[in-house]
């Protein structure tokens, strides 16, 4: 058995340096096959951070009447974690919400002056809600809308809920997150059924150039896996080394598109996320081009072969 | 040793059959020469010997079995023990002389010791010890089917199947191949050869089987090439 192995390995590896063209031709097909598995993996994750960075700038902000009481609020913020929907509330005091007010509208001089006159802090506390997905926020703010309604006269302590105005613009981005992620996963479906088919392919026509091979090895009487052996081993070949070239070229393409993505896509950069995830391009690109290489030769092969 | 019994060989329905109805014996150490036109049948018989093809109707015999009904494995085994050579060579273009050889004894489950000694005695016996690291397209024709035969017999077979070997050979050539292929029938294995060539069947002078439209027309013990 284990002669076998080494014998077979050993062909499967001459046959790789000895047709070397063929090699070559295949090597560059599963090295651009390889390019779009990489491409995929990393639009996903560029994708899913976009997504996150602008699903994190959404959320809905319960402002609360001038009395409301610092326990009522605090009920009301106990309820919305208690939400399945909920990721987080934060609570804004009446101070904290007048600060920001006077820092957003500090060049807003006849503002500042109405303010001041006033004397008193006339805007109430706030709780800042972030639902887990912006679909989630209408029911949040259908909640609230009934936590209103069921309290009236002097227990109506909340004042407005803000999702209303946002509606028009928290719904679009609803849509386009959701449409952006099927999307995302039709074109990478359709890209690596592609690739596989055209690695597939070449393999194909790569084995067919040893067919008459295949055949005298039938007639010296060669078991079926004395025959398919060196052509899966050579198929794994192709892999790994496309799988190497791809990795040595993504990381001067990545580090030299790092700033650019950094810019188009605010929080992701390419080349970060290259060095990061490392070991899973490594174990994602290999595993793939071995895959891919070993089971087109095993079927390439599988068609030449007869007793 | 081998038994043909009423074999017909028909490849597509309408067609003539490329063999009809022929049935032969070769006994153990013979050496016998098919001969005929291009389309006699001559190939195709060879053929259902070693199952590439198998009979429409009747049955082949190898020893005592029926190659029909042998299981794949088993005709595994019996390829090992049947030796083929073709006018085209069929060597393994991407190895070398020593490793197109040695493929015939892994593939027989030989060790590494065994091929390393028998390689280069059966290249001394075709008179090819000095080419031995070359690769098919380094060689001749006639060096070329000089591996095959050396690739045929060096895990002594006891049938050796040469179908046309001739065919892409100069005289000289065709000369050394067939004094390879009447020692190796003198070593004891038998030969069946099919050939064009009537210098090199009447050079032989052995059995001569005739066949004319997938049938046998002449069998000659002595016999001489007569079409």
């Amino acid at each position: 058995m284990w002669v076998t192995t080494k014998r077979v390995a050993r062909y499967g590896v001459a046959g790789f340096v000895r047709n070397g063209f063929v090699s070559l031709a295949a090597v560059v097909i599963m090295t651009i096959t390889l390019f779009v598995v990489a491409l995929l993996l990393i639009s996903g994750a560029a994708l899913n951070s976009t997504l996150k960075a602008l699903t994190d700038k959404v959320d809905v902000t319960v402002y609360f009447t001038t009395n409301a009481t610092e326990p009522q609020i605090q009920d009301i913020q106990n309820q919305l974690k208690a939400l399945p929907e909920v990721a987080s509330v934060t609570y804004v005091s009446p101070d904290e919400a007048l600060a920001t007010f006077r820092e957003r509208h500090k060049n807003d001089q006849l503002t500042m002056q109405a303010l001041d006159e006033l004397g008193t802090n006339p805007l109430g506390a706030a709780l800042e809600i972030r639902a887990k997905e912006t679909s989630q926020y209408e029911s949040i703010a259908k909640y609230l809308n009934t936590q209103q309604s069921a309290a009236t006269g002097s227990g109506a302590v909340i004042d407005k809920v803000n999702f209303y105005q946002n509606k028009t613009a928290i719904d679009r981005l609803t849509t386009i997150i959701q449409s952006s992620r099927r999307l995302g996963i039709a074109v990478a479906l359709v890209m690596a059924l592609a690739s596989i088919i055209i690695t597939f392919n070449t393999i194909r026509l790569a084995i067919y150039t040893s067919r008459d091979e295949i055949g005298v090895m039938n007639l010296v009487g060669a078991g079926h896996w004395y025959v398919r052996g060196p052509f899966m081993i050579a198929g794994v070949l192709y892999g790994a080394v496309a799988a190497i070239v791809v990795l040595l070229l993504l990381y001067p393409i990545t580090l030299w598109l790092g700033p650019a993505s950094e810019r188009f896509m605010g929080t992701f950069n390419v080349f970060n996320y290259f060095t990061g995830a490392f070991p899973l391009f490594f174990l994602a690109l290999m595993v793939s081009g071995i895959a891919l290489g070993a089971l087109s030769s095993y079927l390439a092969v599988r068609r030449y072969l007869h007793t | 040793m081998i038994y043909f019994e009423n074999v017909t060989k028909i490849y597509s329905d309408g067609a003539p059959p490329a063999v009809a109805d022929i049935t032969l014996g070769i006994d153990p150490g013979e050496f016998v020469s098919i001969v005929g036109h291009s389309g006699a049948g001559k190939t195709t018989l060879l053929k259902m010997l070693f199952a590439e093809v198998y009979p429409t109707e009747g049955q082949v015999f190898f020893g005592s079995r029926n190659i029909a009904e042998l299981s794949d494995k088993d005709l595994l085994k019996m390829r090992r023990n049947i030796g083929t050579v073709f006018q085209d060579f069929r060597l393994l273009p991407t190895k070398n002389v020593y490793e197109n050889i040695a493929f015939a004894l892994e593939v027989a489950g030989k060790s590494d010791d065994d091929i390393q000694a028998d390689v280069p005695h059966v290249l001394d016996l075709v008179g090819l010890a000095d080419k031995i690291w070359n690769f098919p397209h380094e060689l001749s024709g006639g060096e070329q089917q000089r591996v095959a035969i050396a690739r045929a017999i060096v895990n002594q077979p006891e049938v050796l199947i040469a179908d046309e070997p001739t065919g892409n050979l100069d005289p000289i050539n065709t000369h050394d191949v067939v004094e390879i292929l009447k020692k190796v029938n003198d070593l004891g294995t038998t030969v069946l050869l099919t050939t064009h060539n009537k210098t090199v069947v009447d050079s032989v002078g052995r059995r001569v089987v005739t066949m004319d439209q997938g049938k046998i027309v002449r069998d000659d013990k002595q016999g001489k090439y007569v079409l």
